[in-house]
């Protein structure tokens, strides 16, 4: 469905090593516009090391990395965000006693005035961080409160709204979902959604498959710095992806995480999900027909 | 779209009346605020003939400036997530330099003043250099620095002049330049107010302007907030962190050249636990030790209190040693008043 599509990002055949340590070895994968990439893995298994290859913290070792068909070479994440490659860190998103606005546009500040009369535009901040914010469904009352007093689903959110406002064709996300409870994170995969619906290519990294398994297009499996491959949803059952995350050979942990599925299937019956996977399924429904803002 | 502009445009207006009240309870300010008015009453009661006349107002305000001046560059700086404890010692060496090649090499002192300068930004350049290099604590290197630019500055002075003083600036080259600009006192009502208060006031306002207004402000704030979620949206930390001890360095060298010209000598001594007292009086104006939050009005504050206590115990007629336990006691509450405050500001507005 992809093919003949120029990806937005993509790499070929990347290494990473630290010291002895093989943290990434021989892993290709490609981003297209308009789908969510879903990264999946244990922990430890190079899931941030790839991101980081990504996002320009890292340079690969081995391997090629190409934006939109051209080839590239990092030295900082600024060179990633100059190629519209924007990237959420879990905790590293937000500052929390800073406001809103600031932190919206920390490091891009809008300025107006000239020479020495230059700037923060304090004013356009606030506006703009507000209306974005709506946009992405969240209605907040001051732009000027500290982000330390938003939810941190919100906060994730507002760091997403961020990376889309600046321009931003391909957001990665690093376990945005990790620390978040049950309806939080479907405010976050909500964004996702609506994320893809704008025509970003998005980079999910997870480690449940539940969350994955919601908003997902495709998914790469990494296992201990190697790739089993990427998958669309039809070549993948959830249980296959578990199998492939854990290792056949690690039934213990497989039958662990099937106990896990048996039990929010009981919450399924009791509705307690099924509410927020509705919603997102409805959202992912309208974006996808529409091709627009949900 | 008219109609999304205009309920905006409605929701601002009433953010900013129902906002106003509780964005000044927010401000980081308002303990030391407190603070400044509770110090002037008492002193007003207890010594109202020194303390309210004009002179009074005067002598205290002169203390505070020279703290103020330091405080307010510490806070940029204490903001921005880093301590100064060199800012002292710099004092110290400035003065001497300056002096010495006014005294041994005979240039004019306003020109000496100028190579101070130059040196001193060195310094502060070196210092925020080392903790980028090194990512030591910036504790740890400018408390190095302390001992390191003292016990230089001594040395030095004592091997060149063979002491530890260079005095009669009075009649040397230059001097009277210098006396304009930072040794007048500016009459007002009859009684002199030394012009270091309006050095200190115009300082203040800078380093505010650019905190509230700049993007560089920005900067600082996301810095010592996070430092690592700041460089990932490309704010230039390095580069932020050397200039914020470039602007402590500077501070010292403005309390250094207004002393040198008011006392038209220098001494090596000069300085001393000033690193301290302006961190005292940063934390007071309710600048959080952790970074990230704070304000530099907040310093003019913390400042103006110890000035008013200094000078006020002397019109109190109370034992001046007295002092130091009062500046002690003060931090604690400070720091204390400061995390309620705090945890109030994040959760008032939930
Ligand atoms: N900076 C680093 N230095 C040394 N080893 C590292 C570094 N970053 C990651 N690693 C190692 O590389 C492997 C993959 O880590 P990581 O990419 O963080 O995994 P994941 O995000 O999937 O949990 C781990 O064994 C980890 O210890
Ligand atoms: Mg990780």
């Amino acid at each position: 469905m992809k093919t003949g599509k120029v990806p937005l990002i993509e790499v070929r055949n990347v290494s990473k090593f630290f010291g002895s340590v093989i943290a990434l070895k021989d892993v290709s994968m490609a981003v297209y516009a308009g789908e969510v990439m879903c990264l999946l893995g244990d922990n430890g298994a190079g899931k941030s090391t790839l991101i980081k290859i990504l996002s320009g913290v890292h340079k690969p070792d081995e391997g090629e990395y190409y934006v939109e068909g051209e080839r590239v070479d990092f030295d900082s994440p600024r060179d990633a965000l100059d190629r519209g490659i924007a990237t959420v860190y879990q905790d590293l998103a937000m500052i929390p006693l800073m406001s809103i606005s600031r932190n919206f546009f920390l490091g891009s500040e809008p300025t107006r005035g000239r020479g020495i009369f230059k700037r923060f535009d304090v004013r356009f901040a606030d506006r703009v961080a507000r209306e974005e914010l709506k946009k992405m469904g969240i209605d907040i009352r001051d732009p000027s409160q500290p982000v330390g007093t938003l939810s941190g689903g919100e906060r994730q959110s507002v760091a997403i709204a961020r990376a889309v406002y600046f321009g931003a064709k391909v957001l990665i996300l690093d376990e945005p979902t990790a620390a978040l409870g049950v309806k939080q994170a479907g405010t976050v995969l909500r964004y996702i959604a609506q994320a893809r619906a704008r025509n970003l290519g998005v980079v999910f990294i997870t480690h449940n498959p539940h969350h994955a398994y919601a908003v997902g297009d495709r998914f790469t499996i990494l296992k201990r710095g190697r790739t089993f491959g990427t998958f669309t949803k039809d070549e993948l059952s959830r249980e296959e992806m578990v199998r492939m995350m854990s290792g056949a050979d690690e039934l213990e942990a497989l039958s662990h995480e099937l106990e896990e599925f048996a039990r929010t299937d009981a919450m399924h019956a009791k509705g307690k999900l099924s509410e927020v996977e509705q919603q997102l399924a409805e959202s992912l429904e309208r974006a996808a027909k529409t091709g627009d803002d949900v | 779209m008219t109609t999304t502009t205009e309920t905006a445009s409605q929701r601002d207006e009433r953010m900013v009346e129902v906002g106003l009240l509780r964005r000044l309870l927010g401000r980081p300010e308002l303990g030391a605020l407190g603070g400044a008015i509770l110090v002037w009453i008492f002193f007003a009661i207890i010594a109202p003939e020194g303390f309210l006349s004009l002179r009074g107002t005067s002598s205290y305000l002169e203390v505070s400036a020279q703290i103020g001046i330091l405080a307010v560059a510490v806070a940029l700086l204490m903001i921005g997530g880093e301590f100064d404890l060199s800012v002292g010692s710099i004092i110290g060496f400035s003065g001497a330099v300056m002096a010495m090649l006014t005294t041994e090499v005979g240039i004019p002192l306003y020109v000496s003043a100028i190579i101070a300068l130059l040196i001193s930004l060195l310094v502060g350049f070196f210092n925020g250099y080392m903790v980028v290099r090194t990512k030591l604590p910036s504790f740890i290197i400018t408390l190095a620095g302390l001992f390191i630019i003292r016990g230089l500055t001594i040395g030095i002075t004592r091997a060149v002049t063979g002491r530890t003083q260079v005095g009669g600036l009075g009649d040397a080259p230059g001097y009277n330049v210098m006396r304009l600009i930072f040794g007048v006192d500016v009459p007002i009502a009859g009684v002199g107010f030394p012009i270091s208060i309006f050095w200190w006031f115009l300082f203040a306002a800078l380093a505010t302007w650019v905190l509230l207004r700049t993007p560089v402000g920005n900067w600082i704030f996301g810095m010592g907030g996070a430092e690592e979620a700041a460089r990932n949206v490309g704010v230039p930390v390095d580069r932020l962190k050397i200039g914020l001890f470039m602007v402590t360095a500077f501070a010292a060298w403005l309390v250094a050249t207004i002393t040198v010209t008011v006392v038209k000598s220098a001494d090596t001594k000069r300085g001393e636990q000033q690193e301290f007292i302006a961190i005292i009086a940063v934390v007071i104006g309710g600048t959080l030790l952790t970074g990230g939050y704070g304000s530099a009005i907040g310093a003019v504050l913390g400042a103006l209190i110890f000035g008013m206590v200094r000078q006020g115990i002397v019109f109190a007629g109370v034992d001046a040693d007295w002092f130091q336990v009062f500046m002690g006691a003060m931090l604690i509450v400070a720091v204390l008043v400061n995390n309620y405050v705090r945890k109030r500001a994040e959760e008032a507005k939930r």
